[in-house]
């Protein structure tokens, strides 16, 4: 069953060949599937994944800075060292997401060899290639990648992602950026749906993502993979907000931990994220939560956006 | 008879969507008065420890080990078969709720990381001899428990042989080598993979994620048994999808 499922492999001309045991597509896409209506909260030790496991979240994501400190630290933010994140992944049972940098396709390697459960390419880290993303059908391990837009996210699927997320505006507890950029994508996928299919050439050239993908989420009426929101979600409105938007979960970084209670507001947001379309459960869960992030107002022109790191 | 699909968190949807397709309604179970006037529940496949999680915060557990002493049918699907164990091993630090129903212990994550997840056609007898249609299903295992242990009481309906990788001295800490071989090697250890006792049905592997919905029938047909209804609607048999490898949503 090799280059089974949505997107088939052209060729094998890949560049090492990493893996003895191959990996349908299915098998990658099935992981993000049980993460559905789920959490992913950014960790940056086992104390803090313990405590995001015990709230409810359905996945952690092992880094060394959460995206609000690589803001106001600068720098080159780069994978984290695969120590802590062994650590991380000893500490829970669920499954372990780490970052790599766009385009750096031996730090996913690391990653791979560490036996992480998902890499997430991402633009939060110092781009490696402005250029080219990874090529991820060369790898067993599934990835997830960020989108602005209907386009970029099958561009993404295309190289082999098995889950996109939008990308929002990572570490400014600002919801603005995600919400344009899941409007961006359902709005794009609603216009498809009703398109005559005479038409879908030329759209599949304006957004420059390849046909067969544009006709493959015309007839789902959904993109073919699990889509997630992050960047900015900071309290358990956002994240119901991003749900009711329609995406299948979402990503919580800096949000949950550099806010006054932790551990309470991560299991508000989890459990908005299941009750998304409940108001008094809403109501209810986000009563006493403490001081949630200061955010950053993106209006400031000084302020660096992430998201137009790659296209 | 509406069948109740457990929607606290992983793939309901792609559950609700087997059951639409199969003519049937499904509704979305979040708190304990839904359970109330439906026929049947799934528990669908998820993170375990999450869904243990947001049944407990919604007290739901009470409601569910009710709703499975009723008797009637329930089905879990990979982390809805750990739930529905009587035992489990592999946990988070400090354990985790379980609803229970089944006498078995099972192990979480048994087969390793998402780097050992995989798929593999498993023959699986009692399934064709009701359902016809190939005689193999195809099972995608994503993280997926193993049952180690089954009681007296249970019927084993498909298990697999896992060879221990060589270098694998102690028994008890399960290697990530292991890997499932069909036919079954003669030696090595064998894991069951799907279960029933009464009117519960277990299944380590998602039969929501693929196209073919001869185990969602079957677990239908349970429903006929235990009330007389007929709320098995007409099994969409023959008009097979033409990429079975689709993502179903």
């Amino acid at each position: 069953m090799a280059g089974s499922g949505v997107v088939t492999v052209y060729g094998n001309g890949a560049l090492t060949e990493t893996s003895k045991q191959q990996s349908p597509f299915a098998v990658k896409v099935g992981l993000a599937q049980m993460l559905r209506g789920g959490v992913i909260m950014d960790v940056v030790n086992a104390e803090q994944a313990r405590i995001a496991e015990e709230a409810g979240a359905c996945a952690v994501m092992a880094l060394e800075r959460v995206p609000a400190d690589i803001r106001a630290q600068g720098g080159v933010a780069r994978m984290s060292d695969p120590s802590l994140i062994k650590e991380i992944k000893q500490a829970v049972t669920i499954p372990v997401m780490a970052k790599a940098r766009i385009g750096h396709f031996v730090e996913a390697q690391i990653l791979e060899a560490i036996g992480i459960d998902y890499v997430d390419e991402s633009e939060v880290l110092t781009v490696a290639d402005e250029d080219n993303h990874i090529n991820k059908h060369n790898f067993r391990i599934p990835f997830v990648c960020g989108c602005r837009n209907l386009g970029e996210a099958l561009r993404r699927i295309r190289e082999g992602a098995a889950m996109i997320r939008t990308k929002g505006e990572a570490g400014t507890g600002n919801i603005i950026e995600a919400v344009r950029h899941v409007r961006s994508v359902m709005g794009d996928i609603r216009v498809l749906r009703n398109m005559d299919e005479d038409e879908v050439f030329a759209f599949a050239k304006k957004i420059a993502a390849p046909y067969d993908l544009v006709m493959q989420t015309k007839q789902l009426g959904r993109l073919p993979v699990v889509q997630f929101a992050a960047g900015g979600v900071a309290t358990p409105a956002d994240a119901a907000l991003m749900m009711q938007l329609g995406c299948d979960g979402v990503f919580v970084g800096s949000g949950v931990f550099k806010s006054g209670d932790p551990a309470s507001r991560a299991r508000a947001i989890v459990q908005a994220v299941t009750h998304y379309s409940d108001p008094d459960v809403l109501a209810e869960v986000s009563c006493g939560l403490g001081e949630a992030m200061v955010g950053i107002n993106l209006n400031d022109a000084k302020v660096e956006r992430y998201a137009n790191r790659s296209e | 008879m509406t069948i109740g699909v457990l929607a606290l968190q992983g793939s309901f949807n792609e559950h609700l969507k087997a059951l639409r397709k199969l003519g049937v309604k499904g509704v979305e179970v979040r708190k304990a008065e839904q359970l109330e006037g439906i026929g049947a529940l799934i528990i669908p496949g998820g993170e375990s420890t999450a869904m243990a999680k947001l049944a407990e915060y919604l007290n739901l557990l009470p409601a569910l080990r009710k709703f499975v002493k009723s008797g009637k049918p329930v089905w879990g699907t990979c982390a809805g078969l750990i739930f529905l164990a009587d035992r489990a091993d592999g946990q988070k630090e400090g354990g985790q709720e379980l609803v229970g129903g089944i006498d078995c212990k099972v192990h979480r994550n048994y087969f390793g990381s998402q780097l050992d997840s995989f798929e593999v056609e498993i023959p699986i007898p009692v399934l064709v001899a009701q359902e016809g249609g190939p005689e193999t299903f195809r099972g995608v295992f994503i993280r997926a428990p193993a049952v180690v242990e089954v009681g007296p009481e249970v019927q084993v309906l498909a298990e697999c042989r896992v060879m221990p990788s060589p270098n694998q001295t102690n028994q008890e800490t399960v290697s990530e080598k292991f890997q499932p071989q069909f036919p079954p090697p003669p030696d090595g250890k064998v894991v069951v993979i799907a279960l029933r006792q009464g009117n519960i049905l277990g299944t380590a592997f998602h039969p929501e994620l693929t196209a073919d919905t001869r185990w969602h029938s079957f677990f239908l047909k349970m429903l006929g048994e235990s009330s007389d209804s007929s709320a098995v609607a007409e099994d969409s048999e023959g008009n097979k999808p033409k990429n079975p490898d689709l993502p179903v949503f």
